[in-house]
């Protein structure tokens, strides 16, 4: 009787335990979201479309100030993702909060918060410029003098004035997209989703809308989805990759590259040196796997690809030698890793 | 509902951007004005009322009304802007409330364009202009139960020739049900009060009585309730493709 008494004490003590420790769990990420460390917080979610997995147990969380680029071949589940947090489609599972609002609680709200340019710039053809960006003011609450400037900034910021009362029907590709992305930015809302920003538009352009996104970011949580891998260079301060709707990669794009195997190679050129020979010294400098000689394209000139046993910098031992064997040198150079290598290595696992 | 207006004014504007409206106003004048004179024999009737021209509606409205209903989802989804439009902060209800909106005012602003019918059998004769109001509020619901089937069909799928077919399918079967030779037939093979049942359904049936120039909560309740189940069941379809 007593032992009975004693263990459900027991029992009911645990599970207060456990009660207590899932509720501080809970409370300490209601506050990080509260102080805003966080604008978007995605826990385990998964997409399913029939019997195909689109998205499959995604989580991340991205901070103010952060440009987030998601990258990953065609049909990986970026946009799905995308269209998750924008309350487009709804999850099968997981949570999703945007500015400390979950989307399944008050969806009307996160739309307010985010900006939001679909991956085919949709908008209402058979409307101007002018109206469509109009009639996009009025339903994210403006109205009056308020309507005409947002509106006005949205055209400039997008340099859209030469062809405000075009239809958008007549406008080129690069028009619409930056009428797409006028669209988004209009109510300056604190996080922009950009499905492919820059797809179609030419170099100019491109640089332009990069300028702009950058410009933006400082103040904005902004997540953007490419294939264009420069550009997550140039862009974003970091990077998940997404294979078949899992995250392969997160990280700074540094962090991300430095997992190439062209990572801390060294190239050198040389002239006029014997390249057994030259090629058996550099071999010899410790730390170094392999030597491998490079086609030339120049006459009397040597190029060598020193790779390291592991991943460590032997700059400076290479143009020790080079020193000590009087070699003129052409360039030597520490390889950066290519985020492409790495991409490719990530997202083709299992393919072949 | 605060978005309503916009949407409605965006929704409404489309019609008059592109030449669906013109197209549409042209040929529905033209055809029912058409059919009251030569089919209907208007003059040869020798009678100062109208039925000459409103018993054409419920046939003409059989094309006419899915071809401007057909593209009001299924041209959104298939342009992507449907996307755009539910990340917007509006809401289901809204939306479809609009769009429906939109595209019944259009409709409505065709058959008031339909007047000089009114001032030609005013001129010619005394008509009971009573009859005459009663029978346009029964044509403009009519047409917004037939609006409310096509919109529901436009939102199943993203082929408006689909959309279409569909819908004129529909509102052909709901014309059919109230018509004295097919619920014979329907009579012939079960009992009447099955023939009775179904044409009670019918469009043709509340919209006859309606013509008559009684204003019946019966038939107003009819087509009210109906378009108000269609919507319903058109957000219903819309959210779940939200969640497919």
């Amino acid at each position: 009787m007593i032992r009975a008494t004693c263990r459900s004490f027991v029992k009911s003590l645990s599970f207060l335990a456990f009660v207590i420790a899932y509720a501080t769990s809970v409370s300490a990420k209601l506050a990080a979201l509260k102080k805003g460390r966080f604008m978007i917080v995605v826990k385990d979610l998964v997409k399913e479309f029939g019997v195909h997995k689109a998205v499959d147990r995604i989580s991340f969380e991205i901070q103010k100030g952060e440009i987030l680029g998601f990258l990953g071949p065609n049909g990986a589940g970026k946009s799905t993702t995308m269209k998750m947090l924008t309350c487009f489609l709804a999850p099968t599972s997981g949570f999703i909060s945007v500015d400390g609002i979950a989307t399944d609680q008050d969806p009307q709200t996160v739309k307010t918060r985010i900006g939001y340019l679909p991956e085919t710039s949709a908008s209402y053809t058979d409307m101007n410029v002018t109206e469509f960006l109009r009639f996009i003011g009025e339903v994210r609450g403006f109205s009056g003098l308020q309507l005409e400037e947002r509106v006005e900034a949205s055209i400039q910021k997008c340099f859209l004035e030469a062809v405000r009362f075009q239809t958008i029907d007549t406008l080129s590709k690069g028009y619409r997209q930056r009428v797409g992305f006028a669209q988004a930015i209009l109510h300056d809302p604190p996080v922009l989703i950009l499905d492919e920003p820059t797809d179609g538009l030419d170099p100019n352009q491109k640089h332009e809308v990069r300028n702009l996104i950058r410009n933006m970011g400082r103040e904005k949580c902004i997540i953007l989805s490419t294939h264009i891998l420069e550009e997550v260079e140039e862009l974003c301060t970091r990077v998940i990759i997404i294979s078949k709707g899992r995250i392969v990669a997160d990280g700074k794009p540094d962090e991300i590259r430095s997992r190439s195997s062209e990572y801390y190679n060294i190239d050198v050129s040389i002239h006029q040196v014997d390249a057994t020979e030259a090629a058996q010294k550099l071999k010899s400098i410790s730390g170094v796997k392999a030597v491998e000689v490079l086609p030339s394209a120049q006459s009397g000139l040597l190029n060598f690809r020193i790779v390291p046993d592991k991943q460590q910098n032997l700059l400076g031992q290479v143009s020790e030698l080079a020193r000590k064997e009087h070699w003129v040198l052409e360039n030597l150079s520490l390889l950066p890793g290519k985020l492409d290598d790495v991409f490719r290595s990530l997202t083709m696992e299992g393919r072949a | 509902m605060k978005n309503f207006v916009p949407v409605f004014k965006r929704e409404l504007g489309a019609y008059f951007n592109s030449p669906v409206a013109y197209v549409f106003l042209f040929i529905f004048l033209i055809a029912t004005g058409g059919c009251s004179f030569w089919l209907g024999g208007f003059y040869e009737r020798m009678q100062a009322d109208l039925s000459a021209f409103f018993m054409w509606h419920p046939w003409l409205y059989l094309f006419l009304i899915p071809a401007v209903g057909m593209r009001l989802w299924a041209e959104e989804r298939k342009s992507g802007t449907i996307e755009l439009l539910f990340t917007l902060p509006v809401t289901l209800p809204e939306a479809v409330l609009a769009k429906f909106a939109a595209a019944w005012c259009f409709i409505g602003i065709a058959l008031s364009m339909t007047f000089p019918i009114v001032l030609t059998v005013g001129y010619l004769g005394n008509p009971d202009y009573g009859v005459i109001i009663c029978s346009y509020l029964g044509s403009f619901l009519m047409a917004g139960a037939y609006l409310a089937i096509a919109s529901l069909t436009s939102a199943m799928t993203k082929n408006q020739v689909i959309s279409f077919v569909l819908s004129v399918m529909f509102c052909f079967i709901l014309v059919l049900t109230g018509l004295g030779v097919f619920t014979q037939a329907l009579s012939n093979w079960f009992s009447v009060g099955v023939a009775d049942f179904l044409s009670m359904f019918s469009f043709s049936t509340h919209f006859q009585s309606l013509q008559r120039g009684v204003v019946d909560s019966r038939d107003v309740i009819y087509f009210v309730s109906m378009i108000v189940t269609l919507l319903l069941a058109n957000m219903i379809v819309l959210e779940q493709k939200k969640h497919q």
